[in-house]
């Protein structure tokens, strides 16, 4: 039942008037402030909202996060917890060797880091990989680049939940994949079960899901490069592959190192599509730092907020290190 | 056909096919299966019965036995194909199953009765869509009530969101003023900072304010998104200036000027912010999962990532359920494909 | 309706001063163009006056009321823009209305003043349209409207027409001429086109480097340039302005011939002063057979019809224009003898300076 056109309309319309009303509503306070602080102190009013939530969700749980880090206790306000130093540092870092997880007193946190270095190295070298072939080959005189475009992108817009069960269900016990694996005369493989397939598969999902994105920066910037200088290639007879090396690679290579250090940045904070998919498991294979993280405060017996922090200090240390090199790369970029 | 095959083949020099074409399209036809594939894949298995799930191998399509209803009998009845003991094959309804031999009677004949032995009856298949996978968690579950929050959080999350994002904007493209450089900076900062680093905080925050378990304490912390001050900035930075005097010397005042000049003109980047915005709070997740530890305040994604933990053997809820969070998405998708992928080669973002 | 007064208008950006202690006064009715090359300070101290910048020091009053410190929405005053400045989300109608929803008229106020407007600017038609929809003369006419409608207390333009092509232009010149007739408003033309502030000013204010060079009516301007860059930029084609030396009592000498051309006035100036010599091409004739007179090699002739222009050289000099009435036999390379009207001979000091005989 859809209601009759016009009533539809006149909806739209009263809508409208509504929020034209409220706008006006607003306008008249704010006349009385621009009277009083005049025309261009206007701008501090005009950013105040946006500067109180950028204090209050930002800059003041940066500080916060800092006291957490140097405070113990399982108290969630700073006032209650005892200062204890660099303490929760100590103990994190507390390793015999830091080439072995299992030496370490927080042997959890150093699996997670292993398990993100070892993610973040194989999937950002094969999403740099399969993205660059798919938009080199998307930027080929393709019939139906639209749609192809399209069909690597989709998955970007996927929730991390939907995609990893999504993969959960082809890669289960009974599922497609163990099917085609029998009809072609193998063995069911229980992919969660074994710790090398379960990081496998991590990696691949998260490939499957966010190639498209990176595919399409790379696009963008195969597409920027002038026609005319393969035009002029071709009119010196140099073969295709000899372009590619000697043109393409050099003039994409600042979109390449845009694309490397985000999927860097956006691997070191993988959480939501392998903590779905496998729940950091079998065991402890495939548990991330940021899963650490969101376990250790949040969903542990005993909710350890220092520890959590001092982690997150960490993690953030090296996120701004990698950001400072994005962002060194995108001015080179634009320059 | 013949033209669809020709329009394909159509090279760009009219020329031979190179080997390279051949590996594109190739490539490209692997991809369309990977990509699209295991969507599809999920789909057709969220129609699928309960029972249709467990079979293996599974079927391509779903399907399920069919039903008769046979004059005597209150239920509907099973059909099977069954091979009597001549060695002919009749369609019989199953009446009951006593050990490894099936009680069976004619459908158009209710009277004749057979005993047939249980693996000389294969069931008879219909294609058939298990919509109740759909409808029942809509009674059984709060299926609608999480569907209700992430409609809520999405919507108004965007709408202030929107609001506070190109006032700052406006702010920081029109005027000039002190601190102005001190104000672009800490927006640059906070690009950096992603909620993954300032959790436990942002919780301390979300605690002192008293939103712990509401819907609030999700729609208010993301709101003032950096990227999003930064694309209606550069925007707004286009708009001629002489609009904006303009619109002083009619006595607009500055509110007016945003609401009235800027805004509207504004239009396509606030429907590129907005549609971002949309599919982050849409998908959001971890953040939602540290806040929101009460059943009736769960949004799609956490209600969803709840139900794979509790439902393990339900697949047919789930898989109907992930469809159905998926579905908001692939529409928005359709219909503005190429609004999206252009607007993230521009800005770089997602 | 109101009068302006500008009383010693600084404006500078850091360092740089663009404005140097202007003092106007503008009477209520008049139409005033400033005028002057890019860079003059023209646009600024309409914005100035607009309230759309600040001044760095100095005061501006309308109708004696000082409202230096006031922004532009409290001023009373109308502009348009050179860009229009259209709204383009909103419709004609509505881009002319915008400004009296903001001064809080009643809807049919509101209508009544928009359609007479439309009415008197041809745009009747046209008022449900997006500014996109118009021909450029149909956008500059809507600019214009939307300064109508508010019925300001002064109009003020930025080069309104130099977006326009030229045949447009001169149409358009004429309609704002007859407008400024029908409205009796203040208005305040910004141009570089000197022809524009020929044609339609009450007054030209004139203006290099941030100074106001000379402020009169188009003719005074014409007719007594105050100084070089005044001759220089009023009258088209150029004054001929041609280095000299004073010559005895009322004479200088011109060119590497040291060519004696008579004042027919008596000046103070000592033999041997270097002035500059100025006459508009229309004032220089031909001189009969056996007539004493400049000599110049044409290089150029231009024959529009009703008039020629000679285009010549003379050793020391430079170029020289003159303007001849109806069509000439002349050519190039042929030797002619310039004689000059006494009458419209402007001599300037070496700083610039008119030399006139009432100040000589």
């Amino acid at each position: 039942m859809t209601p009759p056109l016009s009533l539809r309309r006149s909806a739209a319309r009263w809508l409208g008037l509504f929020v034209a009303a409220l706008m006006r509503l607003i306008d008249w306070p704010m006349r009385g402030l621009q009277r009083l602080l005049g025309e261009r102190r206007m701008a501090y009013v005009f950013l105040l909202p946006n500067l109180v939530f950028f204090s209050l969700f930002v800059f003041l749980p940066l500080i916060i996060n800092v006291v957490f880090s140097v405070t113990g206790g399982a108290a969630l306000f700073p006032s209650e917890r005892p200062y204890v130093g660099g303490g929760q540092y100590a103990y994190l870092f507390d390793c015999d060797s830091f080439l072995d997880p299992g030496s370490c007193r927080e042997d959890h946190f150093w699996r997670g880091v292993a398990n993100t270095l070892r993610f973040t190295t194989f999937q950002v070298v094969a999403m740099v990989l399969f993205s660059l072939v798919t938009a080199v080959v998307l930027n080929m005189r393709i019939r139906g680049r639209g749609f192809f475009r399209a069909v690597y992108f989709f998955p970007v817009l996927l929730s991390p939940v939907v995609v990893a069960l999504i993969w959960k269900w082809i890669l289960q016990r009974d599922g497609l994949l163990n099917a085609g694996l029998t009809a072609l005369g193998g063995q069911k493989i229980l992919f969660f079960i074994d710790p090398g397939w379960a990081m496998f598969w991590a990696i691949f999902v998260s490939i499957w899901a966010h190639m498209g994105f990176y595919t399409l920066i790379l696009l963008a910037g195969l597409q920027a490069i002038p026609a005319d200088l393969y035009e002029a290639a071709e009119m010196d007879a140099t073969p295709r592959w000899r372009a590619f090396w000697r043109i393409t690679l050099p003039l994409l290579w600042p979109n390449l190192v845009v694309v490397i250090v985000l999927a860097l940045i956006r691997g070191v904070q993988t959480f939501d599509e392998v903590f779905v998919l496998t729940g950091g498991g079998p065991g402890t294979a495939t548990l991330m730092v940021v899963q650490y993280i969101y376990e250790t405060a949040f969903s542990n017996q005993v909710q350890n907020f220092g520890l959590a922090a001092a982690a997150s200090v960490v993690l953030g240390i090296v996120l701004f290190g990698l950001t400072l090199a994005q962002l060194a790369a995108s001015r080179r970029r634009s320059a | 056909m013949n033209r669809v095959a020709r329009l394909l083949l159509v090279r760009r020099k009219s020329g031979r096919w190179h080997w390279t074409d051949i590996a594109a399209y190739s490539y490209l036809a692997l991809g369309v299966v990977l990509m699209f594939g295991p969507v599809l894949w999920l789909v057709l298995s969220s129609f699928k019965t309960q029972a249709g799930l467990l079979e293996f191998p599974p079927s391509l399509l779903p399907m399920s036995q069919r039903e008769v209803m046979v004059q005597g009998f209150p239920q509907p009845l099973p059909l099977f194909s069954a091979t009597l003991d001549d060695g002919s094959t009749r369609v019989l309804a199953q009446v009951r199953r006593i050990g490894i031999v099936a009680q069976m009677v004619d459908p158009e004949n209710p009277a004749q009765q057979f005993r047939i032995p249980i693996d000389k009856r294969t069931p008879v298949r219909e294609f058939k869509l298990a919509t109740e996978n759909y409808t029942e968690p809509l009674e059984r579950f709060a299926f609608t009530r999480f569907l209700g929050n992430s409609v809520f959080v999405t919507v108004v999350a965007t709408l202030i969101t929107l609001l506070i994002n190109s006032m700052a904007a406006y702010a920081l493209s029109i005027y000039e003023f002190k601190g102005k450089n001190a104000a672009m900076l800490m927006v640059v900062g906070t690009l950096m900072i992603p909620i993954t680093i300032i959790l436990v905080p942002v919780y301390l925050v979300i605690t002192k304010l008293g939103l712990v378990n509401s819907l609030w304490a999700v729609i208010l912390p993301g709101a003032a998104t950096p990227t999003g001050v930064f694309l209606l900035r550069q925007y707004m930075l286009t708009l001629p200036r002489d609009l904006i005097e303009a619109a002083r010397m009619d006595k607009a005042s500055e509110w007016q000027i945003y609401w009235r000049i800027v805004m509207p003109l504004a239009m396509p980047a606030l429907a590129v912010l907005a549609i971002f915005s949309i599919m982050w709070r849409w998908n959001e997740f971890l953040w939602p999962l540290a806040v929101l530890t009460k059943t009736e305040v769960h949004t799609l994604q956490i209600g969803l990532n709840a139900f794979q933990g509790e439902l393990q053997t339900q697949w047919h809820y789930l898989l109907a359920m992930t469809v159905a969070t998926l579905a908001p998405v692939a529409l928005v998708f359709v219909f503005l494909q190429r609004f999206i992928t252009t607007g993230i080669a521009n800005t770089g973002m997602k | 309706m109101a009068e302006l007064t500008l009383s010693g208008i600084t404006k500078s950006f850091g360092a740089t001063t663009v404005i140097h202690a202007v003092d106007l006064q503008v009477a209520d009715g008049e139409f005033v163009v400033f005028v002057g090359p890019s860079g003059c300070g023209k646009s600024t101290l309409l914005r100035i006056i607009a309230g759309l910048e600040e001044v760095t020091t100095g005061s501006i009053a309308i109708d004696g009321v000082d409202v230096t410190g006031r922004p532009a929405s409290e001023r009373g005053l109308a502009m348009v823009f050179q860009s229009y400045a259209l709204y383009p989300h909103m419709s004609v109608y509505k881009n002319m209305a915008f400004a009296l929803e903001n001064m809080g008229l009643k809807a049919p106020e509101i209508d009544a003043r928009v359609r007479r407007a439309a009415t008197m600017l041809r745009l009747s038609d046209y008022l449900d349209r997006k500014p996109k929809a118009l021909s450029g003369g149909q956008r500059q006419r809507v600019a214009i409207g939307r300064a109508i409608v508010r019925d300001p207390k002064i109009f003020l333009f930025d080069e309104p027409l130099s977006n326009l092509d030229a045949e447009l232009r001169v149409a358009t010149r004429k309609e704002l001429a007859g407008l400024h007739a029908e409205l009796g408003g203040t208005m305040i033309y910004v141009t570089h086109d000197q022809v524009e502030a020929m044609t339609l000013a009450d007054r030209i204010v004139v203006l290099q480097g941030g100074r106001i060079e000379q402020i009169g009516t188009p003719l005074e301007l014409y007719n007594r340039p105050d100084n070089l860059f005044v001759a220089g930029f009023i009258g088209s084609p150029r004054m001929n302005l041609l280095p000299a030396r004073a010559a005895g009592q009322g004479a200088v000498a011109l060119g590497e011939a040291g060519q004696e051309v008579d004042l027919g006035r008596e000046t103070a100036l000592t033999a041997g002063t270097s002035v500059t010599l100025g006459i508009r091409p229309e004032h220089i004739a031909l001189a009969g057979e056996g007539e004493a007179g400049l000599a110049m090699t044409v290089d150029l002739v231009e024959r529009l019809g009703g008039e020629s222009y000679l285009y010549g050289s003379a050793p020391g000099l430079p170029q020289i224009t003159v303007r001849l009435d109806g069509q000439t036999s002349h050519g190039r390379g042929d030797r002619v003898a310039l004689r000059f009207a006494p009458a419209h001979l402007h001599l300037f000091d070496a700083a610039g300076k008119a030399l006139r005989p009432d100040r000589a």
